[in-house]
């Protein structure tokens, strides 16, 4: 029965990846590598150029993403970290509405979200407006409409996703081993990086899982927040499929997009040993 | 998590059995739909097996019917037919990226008119066949009511399927706090005293048309030469920093609070924002403007096509129309409903009585025939004009 | 230790500002819920009102498409949980043939772009014969927040001591008594926190959900539709009260928590 055990766990899940996630990638394989046009129809030709091609006129938009993704999951990182620290270990009883608070916003549809920030971050709004009658802000100063939203609207749309897992991995540690790690070493900073900071590591590499993937193929906050020069990947993928009905183009560049989140994220996970950690814990 | 570039080849042989049943399904191809223009008798054959179904099912944009539905309630007194109303089309591209494949498989959508703007995508949507041919024997008050130059239009002659909903203009909006002067040419958003103000659209048709006016060029009648020059010419003005972003509906916001002082602009959306009192202008410049229509068609597997093609055409009747160009505040296919306006203003009061004169004089709801003159439609495209036009165009939007 | 405290009182300050900051969008939404507007669009402010707030239920379609929203989230958040953290628990503490696969499909999950994953789920049903509606809702839903339930619930399995496990079984208890007793409460901060990752993004998801709805509407949706033309002010005062609801059941629990104690 034990050894049946993580089968019988795994099967739901597995059920539900097979047929909703499996099944419809290798349809979408299949037609990465066909021909044709919407109207005459689609035909296999085995033509591995489409990903060559899709490659060669949309490297700048891919690399672009990933630059993106990376700067605001770094900035994510930097920025959750400490909040996910305190919640853990000096949230109380009120951990849990801490969290909750943290979530709220999404609530709120994000729609609502943009149209809030787009009123905020106006160039003559109420705060950059405000500063530019004090004279602080030069009269052309703009955020609205350069890579600096773009990647600021990534890190506010996904920092909640950096904290929860922080917080999770942080909240089993036993606050008395932090205290017993900070009598040990001489400073706080050595106990934190000797104690605290090994035993988060899971939380830290689901967090930063759960925000590069999906920071790297969002469309919406270039579209919103970008200007002439800050398409990413996600917008190419939505006008290859839905504008120019190129279905070929658009599942070359998903798949494309989702080997190098997989290369990245696997060449991360050594660099930061994090297997080592999983392993050990799981031992 | 613990992904790995290389499954373990066990692994990657269930991974494949999972499959096989997606395999068959995708190595058959994406099958080609293209229709047959249909036949005039298949057509009456068609029409002449319908009977009333006492059912019928709208899909419509938001904000596109008065929240009472007043004229849908009057049509069932009138009909009988009962109604549903589905406020679920949100974007041309989006909506038709839904319904092709249940069209595709032969399915219904499940709604018996749909309302879809002339352009790309109402284009494959008739070229693939998925919508059904119009009888227009049955169609009186259109043809009675509705104004002639919506009854030739190079994207469906004939109205063989498709009859308008409403229609706007595009062309340009500037706020007066920042623009001193009257814009009167397109020129003005390729001047360099704008540099970083100028708001374009991200729509491949709209800017190409815009980029074709600017260059003196017809778009109805323009050819792939013509757009390679508009595509250069909106790429100079796009590497000289005088665009600010390629919009969607969300450059209103940005005209009207100023983060752009000018951009192309859709008549309606202007007109709302100026009763609201803020500093924007409408103008279509001299050297032209877009006329876009919004158009109503039965989708093939509609379940209630007569019932569909009843409702359509009551829509035509002049007091129906002009109640809902009351709400929607664009430009009716039915120029009748400008008198009926104008004699309700006379009688109205107050507030009521301002709006509905601005409404009867605004050239943004009654183009003049001067207005009418210098305005074009899309470049009508076909499937294999449209793998060349569509990539001139994205690769000025996104770059 | 000096300084600890002075520590402790910036991060508590820092936390605070990170959810202000989080919710600050909030605030314009919440203002033009007041808005006295004249014409369909509400971007300017012209006078303060509580029209809308007594007009809330005029718009039928917007309250249907909230209650859609509301109920879909809930259910696909169940599901989510029970299954994702069924998964969790097994990567998390069984070696089993397969895992690797399991995980890169957990991963391939995250990392499909939705449109990708709305299109082709869509083509799943249409091809199946599905009829789209609620349930169609549902399923992608479970889809897209399972991994993140199982990526939540995984980080804290892994980091749990085998030992207690060990030890209720050898005190007499049944796997399902130790299940319930000691490892459920043991990760379960990593499974509130997965359900509620799910739950948001359940009632925030716009992409995938405009596939496969059929005619169904949900809150996104219904707002994305409206912004051509102008939201009304409905919307706002529905976000304000679901937001202000959502401050209530979290200051409802810090109260009973310390009640508790």
């Amino acid at each position: 029965m034990r050894r049946l055990t993580p089968y019988l766990l795994a099967l739901p899940s597995w059920m539900w990846l097979a047929i909703f996630l499996v099944v419809p990638m290798v349809a979408m394989a299949s037609v990465s590598l066909q021909t044709g046009n919407a109207i005459d129809g689609f035909a296999m030709t085995f033509s591995f150029s489409n990903y060559s091609d899709a490659l060669g006129r949309y490297s700048t938009q891919l690399l672009r993403s990933l630059l993106y993704g990376g700067m605001a999951t770094a900035a994510m990182l930097v920025i959750g970290y400490p909040v996910a620290y305190w919640i853990a270990f000096k949230g109380g009883r009120r951990k849990s509405m801490y969290l909750f608070l943290i979530l709220l916003p999404f609530f709120v549809s994000f729609v609502l979200r943009t149209i809030s920030w787009n009123f905020l971050l106006s160039d003559n709004g109420i705060l950059f407006g405000t500063l530019k009658g004090w004279g602080l802000l030069p009269d052309d100063f703009h955020v609205l409409a350069t890579a600096f939203a773009v990647v600021g609207g990534l890190t506010y749309n996904f920092l909640p996703f950096m904290i929860l897992p922080i917080y999770v991995a942080l909240e089993r540690v036993d606050p008395r081993v932090v205290e017993a790690a900070q009598d040990l070493y001489a400073t706080r900073a050595a106990a934190f990086r000797r104690v605290v900071l090994p035993l988060s590591l899971p939380g830290v590499f689901a967090g930063v899982l759960m925000t590069f993937v999906p920071a790297t193929a969002d469309p919406i906050n270039a579209a919103i927040l970008g200007g002439t020069a800050n398409t990413m990947i996600g917008n190419i993928i939505q006008t290859e499929y839905l504008t120019n009905l190129n279905y070929p183009t658009a599942s070359a560049l998903s798949f494309t997009l989702m080997a190098v989140l997989l290369v990245g994220i696997f060449v991360y996970a050594r660099a930061l040993g994090t297997e080592n950690v999983l392993e050990a814990a799981a031992r | 998590m613990n992904p790995r570039p290389h499954l373990p080849r066990r692994d990657a042989f269930r991974i494949a059995g999972l499959s096989a049943a997606g395999l068959a399904l995708a190595a058959c191809g994406v099958q080609g739909q293209k229709a047959a223009p249909p036949k005039a008798d298949a057509v009456q054959d068609f029409w002449s097996k319908q009977t009333k179904h006492g059912k019928v099912v709208f899909a419509n944009w938001p904000e596109y019917m008065p929240e009472d539905q007043a004229p849908l309630k009057k049509f069932q007194e009138a009909t009988g037919i009962s109604y549903e109303y589905k406020e679920v089309i949100q974007e041309n591209a989006e909506f038709f990226g839904k319904a092709e494949p249940v069209l595709r498989a032969g399915q219904s959508l499940g709604y018996d008119i749909v309302v879809m703007t002339n352009g790309i995508h109402l284009q494959n949507m008739i070229q693939l066949g998925y919508a059904v041919p119009l009888d227009h024997s049955k169609l009186p008050n259109f043809a009675a009511n509705a104004g002639q130059k919506y009854k030739e239009r190079a994207y469906d002659p004939g109205n063989k399927y498709t009859i308008p909903y409403t229609s706007g203009v595009t062309g340009i909006a500037y706020n007066t706090e920042h623009v001193k002067e009257d814009i009167t040419s397109i020129q003005s958003l390729f001047d360099s005293k704008y540099k970083g103000r100028v708001g374009m659209m991200a729509d491949a048709q709209e800017i190409a048309n815009f980029g074709m006016f600017a260059l003196g060029i017809d778009p109805e009648k323009s050819t792939e030469a013509d757009w390679r020059k508009a595509g250069d010419k909106l790429k100079e003005q796009r590497d000289a920093g005088l665009v600010r972003k390629y919009y969607d509906q969300s450059y209103i916001d940005a005209v009207s609070k100023g983060d752009v002082w000018l951009t192309m602009a859709w008549s309606g959306d202007v007109f709302q924002r100026q009763l609201a009192g803020e500093p924007v202008k409408f103008v279509v410049p001299e050297e032209g403007g877009t006329i876009w229509t919004d158009n109503m068609l039965i989708p093939k597997g509609a379940a209630n096509p007569l019932d569909a093609l009843m409702l359509m055409d009551y829509l035509y009747q002049p007091a129906v129309a002009a109640e809902l160009d009351e709400f929607i505040q664009y430009v009716t296919p039915v120029p009748a409903v400008q008198d009926l306006l104008k004699e309700k203003a006379k009688t109205a009061e107050g507030e009521d009585k301002k709006a509905l004169e601005d409404m009867v004089n605004s050239p943004l709801m009654f183009p003049t025939e001067a207005d009418y003159a210098k305005l074009r439609g899309y470049t009508p495209l076909d499937n294999k004009q449209q793998q060349i036009f569509n990539p001139i165009f994205q690769s000025v939007t996104q770059a | 230790m000096r300084g600890t405290r002075l520590g402790d009182k910036l991060l508590h300050i820092y936390t605070w500002l990170i959810i202000v900051w989080l919710s600050s969008p909030i605030a314009v939404m919440i203002l033009f819920g007041f808005n006295d507007k004249k014409s369909k669009s509400n971007t300017s402010w012209q006078g303060f009102t509580l029209r809308w707030y007594a007009e809330l239920f005029d718009i039928s379609d917007l309250t249907v498409a909230l209650r859609n929203s509301l109920v879909i989230a809930a259910v696909s958040t169940i599901i989510t949980v029970v299954i994702g953290t069924m998964l969790g628990l097994a990567l998390g503490r069984h070696r089993f043939r397969g895992k690797g696969v399991t995980n890169f499909l957990v991963f391939a999950a995250i990392s499909t772009p939705e449109l990708v994953m709305g299109a082709s789920l869509l083509s799943l049903f249409v091809s199946g014969n599905v009829p789209r509606d609620a349930n169609t809702i549902i399923i992608s839903h479970v889809l897209f927040s399972l991994s993140f339930v199982v990526v939540t619930v995984r980080a804290r399995v892994v980091t749990l001591d085998p030992s207690l496990e060990e030890a209720a079984r050898d005190l007499g208890a049944t796997a399902w008594g130790t299940f319930r007793q000691v490892t459920l409460p043991s990760i379960m901060p990593g499974v509130m926190a997965g359900a509620m990752l799910s739950f948001a993004l359940s009632v925030d998801d716009y992409v995938v959900t405009s596939f496969v709805n059929g005619s169904t509407v949900t809150f996104p949706l219904w707002i994305v539709g409206a912004v051509k033309t102008g939201i009304p002010p409905q919307v706002n005062v529905m976000g304000t009260l679901i937001f202000g609801i959502g401050v209530l059941i979290a200051i409802g629990n810090a109260v009973a928590a310390r009640r508790r104690t």
